[in-house]
């Protein structure tokens, strides 16, 4: 069991919360013009890496908020949590 | 309307001899309760705590992150950022209070199990996976969190006193959980 660091509740079991894929994934300026290949990109194609990840949690049985995070994939560690719409703080490398 | 309250049944009147019987459980139904989502830094919000919370209890400041503030029968808990529940004994009405402001009445949604005494912490935490030692979770905590699975808003009023607040369609579920975690403790009681 993952223990996840609410930015607001503080650490509470990943069983609360819902995670929601790779963070800073912008949305297209103009969608109406994205080629049907820039779209699925858009839509479907995301970051895996082996190591930091900036990732978004929602904490659905606590505060109801979302936040973004940054985790190890290999070890499960958080290094950050931070609100949504801001950039990381320094990842460790 | 008194006849509808006549009519009325709690989501856990039929248990409340089973709860009774632990001596430590019991439900305290239709207590009045309403969400409150505004910034706490809002002129009208500074307002609605004065108006709440006589003396300068709330006016100054609403709780802080996994804190409730007032004193019996009145709360306010901290549910998340701009995010609040307050409650009050059943059949208190605050509307005009909340006049203007983004509230709303959610006494029905939910009702309240209160277990007090010394096992009651003890209760709790077979099924909830927070801290709930004094060093971390004393009276005035709140959290919004899973117990049994459950999701429910745990309110600690004093020592060894918590309330649970659980959506009417999980009480019965939550409730029998309790009482089958309790067993061992309504035992030691007795001996
Ligand atoms: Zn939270």
């Amino acid at each position: 069991m993952l223990s996840v660091p609410c930015p607001w509740c503080g650490p509470r079991d990943e069983t609360e919360f819902r995670y929601g894929g790779q963070a800073h994934v912008a949305y297209p300026a103009d969608p109406a013009a994205c080629s049907d290949a820039e779209w699925a990109g858009y839509l479907f194609m995301r970051d895996n890496p082996k190591g930091w990840f900036a990732e978004r949690w929602f904490h659905s049985a606590g505060c109801r908020r979302w936040f973004n995070a940054v985790r190890h994939t290999v070890t499960y560690e958080f290094a950050a949590v931070y609100a949504p719409f801001t950039q990381p703080p320094g990842v460790p490398s | 309307m008194a006849d509808l309250l006549a009519q009325r049944r709690s989501p856990l009147a039929h248990l409340a001899g089973e709860l009774a019987a632990t001596g430590f459980m019991r439900e305290l139904p239709y207590l009045s309760s309403y969400e409150v989502r505004a910034d706490p830094a809002e002129p009208a919000m500074a307002r609605l705590g004065a108006a709440l919370f006589a003396g300068p209890l709330l006016a100054a400041a609403w709780p802080t992150a996994g804190r409730a503030v007032g004193t019996g029968p009145r709360y306010a808990l901290w549910c998340g950022p701009g995010w609040y529940l307050v409650v009050d004994e059943p059949g208190t009405t605050l509307e005009s209070a909340m006049a203007g402001l983004p509230a709303v009445d959610v006494s029905a949604a939910r009702t309240v199990l209160e277990l007090t005494g010394p096992f009651a912490r003890d209760v709790l935490a077979h099924g909830c996976a927070i801290d709930l030692h004094p060093r971390a979770f004393g009276p005035g905590s709140c959290a919004q969190t899973h117990l049994a699975k459950a999701q429910v808003i745990l309110h600690q009023t004093a020592t060894a006193t918590y309330r649970v607040f659980v959506r009417a369609s999980y009480a019965d579920y939550l409730a029998r959980w309790l009482l089958d975690a309790a067993v061992e403790y309504v035992r030691r009681i007795d001996e």
